[in-house]
Order: C-alpha cells, then structure tokens, then sequence
C-alpha cells in the first residue's frame, strides 16, 4: 500500500492531536496540561490546514493559541493550584463526564458512520481550483449572504464585552493609580511652593547635650 | 549549474524512484530555508553589535573596538564564550520545560520568514493568506517567554514572564488593528500583492504617508512586541534583573538574544513591506531591488537603537495605557476614517 504525503502528515498530526489531549486529561501539573493543549489545537490548525480550511487553521493559531490560551496559561501559573484536592472530586463528577464523553462518541458515529444515516447522498465537497482563496471567500459570504446573523452576534459579542468589564471594574477607594497625563502636564509650581516666613529662633544651647552624643561614639568605638 | 543539476536526475533522481518529486520539493526547500536562516542569523549577531556601537556613538562613546578590526569580530566572540559556557538548572525547575522555552522563543521568530517577500520573485512561500500566517505565527513567540519564566522556578522570571505576556497580548491587538488598513487599501493578504499595491513613481506613494498614524501606531506596537526600550519593563534590570531569563546561562540564554534580535528584524522588514513599500525603488530613475528591502529594514532597525538612547523606560501601566486607551481606539477611528476615505471620490487606491 502506498501513501501519498499527504496522508503520511495526516497520521502524524492525528496521532500527535491524540497523544496531547490524552496527555491534557492524565497531566498531574494543570501548567502541562494546558501546554498539552496548546499543542492539540497546532495540531488540530494543522488538519484543518490538510482540508484546505487555511483561513480556519490560522484563526485557531491566532485567537486560541496566540491570545486565549496564552492568557489561559497567565491565569493557571498564577493559581495555587493544589494537586491532591483537584482529584478529589472525580468520583462524584464521573457520571457527568461519561454522559458528555458519550454524548460526543455517538455524534462522531453518526458522522462516521454516515452511509447508515443517510449522508451519502450528499455531494462529495468539490476539489477547490488552485487559485481559490477561503479568505476571500469567508468574507464575501459573511459580508453578503449573513451579514444580518453577523452583525447580530458582533453586538451580542459586544454586549458581552462590556457586561464583562462592568462586572469587575471596581473603582477601590484606596486605589493610587496615577493618570499619566495629569503627570504629564504637572508644572513644577503645582507640586512645589516657596513660602516666605521668619526665620526661627535658635533655641539657647544645653550645657550637658554633648555626653550622650560621646557616649554613642563610645559604644560603637 | 544546469550541469550539476543534469547529474542529479542522472544518477540520484533513479534511487528514490517515484518518490522522487516529492524527495525534491523537500531538499529544495530545505535548501532555500538554509539561504534564509543562514544570513538571517548572521544579520541577528551582528545586530548585536551595530547596537552597542550606535548606542556608544550616541553616547559618545566609542563601543567594542578589541575583537578584530573596529570590533568586528566581536559577535563571534561573543557567541564562542556563550556555546562555552555551561548551562545551569535551577533546583526543582521543570527540567523538560526550561529546555523547551529558549526554544519555544527562537522558532516562530525564525519560522515567521517563510513568507516575507525580499522581492516579488525572492520569497520562500508565496500564500494567499500570508499577513495572516504572519500575525498567528508572531503570536506564538511568547510561549517561548512564559514557559521560560515558569518553569525556572523563580520569582523573578515569573515576575517577567507575567509582564511579557500581558505586554505582548495587548500590543498584538494593536498591530493588528493598524494592519486592517492596510489590508483595507490594498484588498488582499498576500505580501506581494500588498507591495505592489503601493507602487507609484516616488516613497510618497507608498501605505507611509497616506496611514500615517498607522505606521506609527505599528512601528510603536512593534517595538513593544518586541520589548525593545522604552517598552523594556519585561526584562527591566533595574526591578526584575533580566525577567524571563535570569536564570538561564550559556547557549540557552544565547537563545533567548537571538530570538530578540530576529523579532527585531523580522518587525523591520513587516513594516517594510505593509508601509515602506518593500523591495521598490524610492525614485523613478533607479531599479527595484533586494537592496531596497534591506536598506528600508535597516532603516528602522536604526530607529529602534535610536529609541533605546533616547526615550526612558515607560511603567508598567504607562505601557497598557498607551496599548489599550490609546492606540486601540485610535486604529478603531481611523480604520472607519479610511473606509469613508476609499467611498470618497478622493480615493487614491482604485
């Protein structure tokens, strides 16, 4: 049996996607685990990427790896994470898991197995031209076709945003966050001022100040 | 050449039998990948040097003058002592991760040159979503900095590490928001395309002069990306030592340097080709050309030396102001500013 290349980097990126996310699930440090992930997605991107889906792959590359899972990993470093007490609980969340875990295994049957559902009389996806590009045409179809279902979920999305940002915004009263361009501006009369005052008095000397200053010098001595 | 090449098919193309495209293609780019890499190293030692002996003239100075001529071997030097050195682990640092994080840090600075045109036939991978590529692939650098950080087991590089991904994080969305305008005028993601839509007669045609404020807002970001001073808190040696990479010695360390000095080159040439033009000629009268490129990249190398003598280090909130309240909001007004310009009948990109 010969296998083209492509088939050849499928098995690897398939085989590599399983090893990591079967390693984000039995990691005993959460920082390995979520760096397993990490990995998982590159791979995932890199199949993607054998589909002919570039505009997906790099999405994946750049919103989740580059951004959501660097800041996913910012918030688990600086947790003190307690291993014994994370495992606790795996009994008591197992019958969810399973349900989840099954819920999944019998929808990739259902695409899997597609011939018994039906799904062969859908068309096979045709073989894109060489000078296709999925960029161009993601954005034409989201900008014409759907742009109302679009502008609808940048608002939810928007929505969230800010709900997101009032929510944990607390103004601390004892907060001393400087504004920069208040510091900025300052002018040096703002911070500082000479004040014209009589000059005091000299209190009159004591006879006996300078034994415990000699005594001090002693001690060191 | 035509020769070597006749000898190849003669005598090893019959080895590999049918496989042989496919064996081709790959020693091919292997090849063209070592072209890249090669002088892209060399061009990253001697950064290192140009920086110390510009920083010294403009501090009057007069910089490494011991190592060969006018300092010129003082690269090599350098690299020699650092492959000498021995590389020390920290106690309980995550052995497999402090290996990994110098490396983490250098490939995607190296891997991001794939797809940068030098001209519009000199390039190694001519994709139709290369500013994507190029964005996603820059973003994974600072995977090399957090695992450092984390795994050597110290306060400091932790301290570093945490400072390096918000820093990063946050200025990526600033560069990405300066890069839609220019996506905007020149109507495509491929590097090339986005040259040669800047072509006209002089350097007032290219993406600079008419984003203005973009370029800078770019040039800014880049320099924060790369945590280059005044945006150097990352690294501060006067709060946090040296962040990220206290800890690490010898060639680890060196790694670390050279995936500085290669983000640096690598943001110079991106902001050559999205706003200088890239390999055009600035005046009619002269041919296009490689050279262009590198003298354009140059030039803003220059200006990121030329910041670090001149502008003091910003804190840490002063940076995520400027990142987050400023240039966000500003990228966000001018891309709208730009789409009401290319519906006007002022329209300079048809």
């Amino acid at each position: 049996m010969t296998m083209d290349f492509k088939t050849v980097l499928f098995y690897i990126f398939s085989a590599v996607l399983v090893l990591s996310a079967l390693r984000v699930i039995t990691a005993r440090n959460p920082v390995h685990a979520v760096l397993a992930l990490v990995l998982a997605f590159f791979n995932a991107a890199a199949l993607w990427m054998l589909l002919h889906a570039e505009f997906l792959a790099i999405m994946l590359v750049m919103v989740y790896v580059g951004a959501v899972m660097v800041l996913f990993l910012f918030v688990v470093m600086m947790l003190d994470i307690n291993i014994e007490r994370l495992r606790q609980g795996f009994w008591s969340y197992l019958p969810l898991g399973a349900v989840v875990g099954l819920i999944m295994v019998a929808e990739m049957g259902i695409i899997l197995g597609g011939r018994y559902f039906g799904l062969d009389v859908l068309p096979a996806p045709i073989e894109p031209a060489a000078g296709f590009s999925n960029t161009k045409e993601l954005g034409r179809l989201l900008f014409t076709d759907f742009v109302f279902p679009f502008e609808l979920v940048s608002v939810v999305l928007l929505v969230a945003i800010i709900a997101a940002v009032t929510l944990t915004l607390r103004q601390r009263k004892d907060n001393k966050a400087m504004n920069p361009r208040l510091q900025v501006r300052v002018k040096a009369a703002d911070r500082f001022r000479v004040v014209k005052m009589a000059a005091e008095v000299e209190a009159p000397a004591v006879a006996n100040e300078s034994a415990p200053a000699a005594g001090q010098e002693g001690s060191k001595a | 050449m035509d020769t070597i090449l006749a000898l190849i098919d003669q005598n090893i193309a019959p080895l590999f039998g049918t496989a042989w495209p496919a064996v081709s293609t790959t020693l091919w780019t292997v090849i063209k990948i070592v072209c890249i890499v090669g002088p892209l190293l060399g061009a990253v030692a001697y950064l290192t040097l140009a920086e110390r002996k510009v920083l010294a003239w403009m501090h009057v100075r007069i910089g490494p003058n011991r190592v060969g001529p006018l300092g010129l071997l003082q690269p090599i030097a350098d690299g020699i002592k650092l492959l000498l050195k021995e590389i020390v682990f920290p106690t309980r640092a995550s052995k497999g991760l402090y290996v990994l994080g110098p490396i983490m840090a250098i490939a995607p600075a190296l891997a991001a040159w794939a797809v940068i045109p030098f001209t519009d036939t000199l390039v190694l991978a001519n994709i139709d979503a290369g500013v994507l590529y190029l964005l996603s692939v820059s973003s994974l650098g600072i995977y090399g900095v957090i695992i450092a950080g984390w795994a050597s087991n110290s306060k400091y590089a932790f301290l570093g590490a945490m400072r390096a991904a918000g820093q990063m994080v946050s200025y990526e969305v600033g560069m990405g928001m300066a890069l839609i305008t220019v996506l905007m005028v020149s109507g495509s993601l491929n590097l090339i395309d986005i040259v040669e839509g800047q072509r006209g007669s002089t350097l007032f045609s290219w993406n600079w002069l008419p984003l203005l404020p973009m370029f800078i807002v770019y040039l800014v970001s880049g320099v924060a990306e790369t945590c280059r001073a005044p945006f150097d808190v990352v690294e501060g040696e006067s709060e946090i030592v040296a962040g990220h990479m206290v800890e690490f010695s010898g060639m680890s360390f060196a790694l670390f340097f050279l995936a500085e000095y290669a983000n640096m080159w690598l943001i110079a040439a991106m902001t050559t080709t999205f706003f200088l033009g890239g390999w055009l000629s600035p005046v009619s009268f002269l041919p296009d050309g490689f050279g262009w490129f590198a003298l354009k990249s140059c030039f803003i190398i220059f200006l990121f030396l030329w910041f670090r003598a001149t502008f003091p280090r910003y804190r840490y909130d002063q940076i995520m102001r400027l990142g987050w309240k400023v240039f966000v909001p500003l990228c966000l007004a001018w891309i709208l500013v730009v789409g009401l310009w290319m519906l006007s009948p002022l329209n300079l990109w048809k």
